[in-house]
């Protein structure tokens, strides 16, 4: 097997891989942490001890930042530089390039981070990064699109893989929607602080045309792509219908832009924008439920593998969890059902079960299909892959369901009136009935950090056996020249 | 002409018209004909083609390209 991989190591480049998939682990640690701890601030107050930089309005935004942009954005470039050159039996165009995407990445996300903890912030969510680092993205992300676009020229093979699509897809349309939502003018040359173009209800859906295409393109096409890479390798099969992955694409791409408003449904903005935000929201639930199933049906014939291979578990989990929140979504789109979940925890549970239970656990199946073929060997534990998989799973169950709970009381108890028409609950009484939900939610973080760590521990393991594997193998032959010279 | 272009009321419902139609030749073009719908699914395959093996042993050419390329 080592002597294999040695040929497609040097035909394709895989320590950039390497690296950013190294990097996904790392800031996922961070970031998951993080989120678990403004979690346990939420149900716990005390543990802001008064720090200004590790209070929930700081921590928050490096939470976000961390866990998309660090330990999503770094899977996305991981996979997609791996795909790209596996589908295209092409090696990566320009390693040195590929190389200033990692570091320039790694080096926006520190900057903005950091600055986060010091109270420096765009207060714009998701897009909270300051104006230099906002440009210093626009530039790592050309180089981006440079690389990915010239590997796709120099494909072996004629047709570009459906996998590809959805990666050049988020690479666009991330760059219009960072461009044009971080718009602005800075106070001054050695000033964190800048103007937006935009002001009042233009702001808010520019901010949620970009929010949630951020969710489309960022956290739902591009690892689409991953998907249509892996669940197919890791089953052993095509996918079920190249056919249904076409009109997939097409489908996301024409209708996601349009969905922005329904975040903002009952405020300033034209009523017939939200309206018209929320039938598209409807419609998407049709090409999100058609992925889906494409994706699952991949396992017809072999459903046994779920019984034998954890990473296949994975997998299927993230496409279960993708359909729910793609028909939770649409149904929060409702204006009626919307007046009763928008600023509830219900919105958070939702985020969560779309973030944890898709995005992370396809994640998380992908690196462990990818991990032992970078450094060619297999993975050091199978057992603590179904222990990351529980923990994982136990952890997104617990932590949606208490922020239902939360949410949906939350919501109730704040449109209840009583025989005067008064309120019937009081805040402060909404804030106490939330108090045992935000423990749960804080219990179910802890599971999921938890597996994470695990995924890490057996990962460090992998690579340690590997390099073992690699001295053993270089001394054998060493040892065989040796004594064909003598 | 331009200037019935820049009416916000005219390019909406024009946008609309265009996106429209073209996915729906696009949905029309993918499920349409018995040799299309073949080569379309052939390239589910592309995955396969370069399953660890040493470059050298490796099909460097997606078996459908002929099909692909009339």
């Amino acid at each position: 097997m080592a002597q294999g991989a040695v040929a497609v190591d040097t035909q394709y480049d895989y320590d950039i891989v390497k690296k950013f998939a190294i990097a996904a682990l790392f800031w996922g640690v961070l970031g998951m942490t993080a989120g678990t701890y403004i979690a346990a601030e939420l149900a716990f107050p005390f543990l802001n001890f008064d720090m200004a930089e590790i209070s929930f309005g700081r921590l928050r935004p490096g939470h976000t930042s961390m866990v998309i942009f660090g330990f999503g954005g770094n899977a996305l470039f991981a996979t997609s530089y791996y795909v790209v050159q596996r589908t295209s039996q092409a090696r990566l165009w320009n390693g040195g390039l590929a190389n200033f995407t990692f570091w320039g990445w790694q080096a926006a996300l520190a900057i903005g981070v950091i600055g986060y903890l010091n109270g420096i912030t765009d207060g714009k969510e998701y897009a909270e990064f300051p104006w230099y680092v906002d440009i210093l993205i626009a530039v790592v992300w050309v180089a981006y699109f440079l690389v990915f676009v010239q590997t796709l020229r120099r494909r072996s093979q004629p047709h570009i893989y459906v996998a590809n699509w959805f990666y050049l897809a988020f690479i666009l349309a991330t760059a219009i929607l960072h461009i044009f939502r971080n718009l602005a003018v800075p106070v001054g040359l050695f000033h964190p602080e800048s103007y937006s173009v935009y002001a009042g209800v233009q702001d808010a859906m520019v901010q949620w045309w970009y929010g949630h295409n951020a969710v489309g393109f960022f956290l739902t096409a591009a690892f689409l792509g991953m998907m249509y890479y892996f669940v197919p390798k890791q089953a052993g099969r095509p996918i079920y219908s190249y056919r249904l992955s076409i009109i997939h694409f097409w489908a996301l791409s024409f209708m996601y832009m349009w969905v922005g408003g329904h975040h903002l449904h009952w405020t300033a903005l034209p009523d017939w924008t939200s309206s018209l935000a929320a039938a598209f929201s409807i419609m998407l639930l049709m090409p999100s439920w058609g992925g889906m199933i494409n994706g699952i049906m991949t396992l017809s014939g072999a459903w046994e593998k779920l019984r034998t291979d954890p990473i296949m578990l994975f997998l299927i989990t993230a496409l279960s969890f993708y359909g729910m929140s793609t028909f939770e979504g649409p149904m929060m789109s409702l204006k009626s059902v919307n007046a009763l979940s928008h600023y509830t925890d219900w919105t958070v549970g939702h985020v969560h079960s779309g973030a944890l239970g898709w995005v992370a656990m396809i994640s998380f199946g992908s690196f462990y299909h990818l991990i032992p073929r970078l450094w060619d060997t297999r993975m050091w534990s199978t057992s603590l892959i179904y222990v990351h998989f529980w923990l994982a799973t136990i952890g997104i169950v617990l932590y949606i369901a208490a922020m239902w709970v939360s949410g949906i009381g939350q919501g109730l108890m704040l449109r209840a009136f009583d025989d005067y028409g008064n309120l019937a609950y009081t805040f402060i009484e909404t804030v106490q009935f939330m108090h045992w939900p935000l423990v749960v939610r804080m219990l179910g973080g802890m599971f999921f950090v938890s597996g994470i760590l695990v995924m890490c521990f057996n990962v460090a393991m992998t690579i340690r056996a590997a390099k073992q594997e690699q001295a053993a193998l270089q001394g054998a032959m060493a040892a065989k020249v040796a004594r064909a010279g003598a | 002409m331009f200037e019935w272009l820049s009416q916000m009321e005219n390019t909406k419902p024009l946008a609309l018209v265009i996106f429209f139609v073209t996915f729906v030749g696009i949905v029309i073009y993918v499920f349409s004909g018995k040799k299309r719908a073949k080569r379309l699914e052939s390239y589910k395959n592309i995955p396969f083609l370069d399953d660890d093996k040493p470059a050298s042993q490796q099909d460097p050419k997606v078996a459908d390209k002929d099909q692909d390329n009339g």
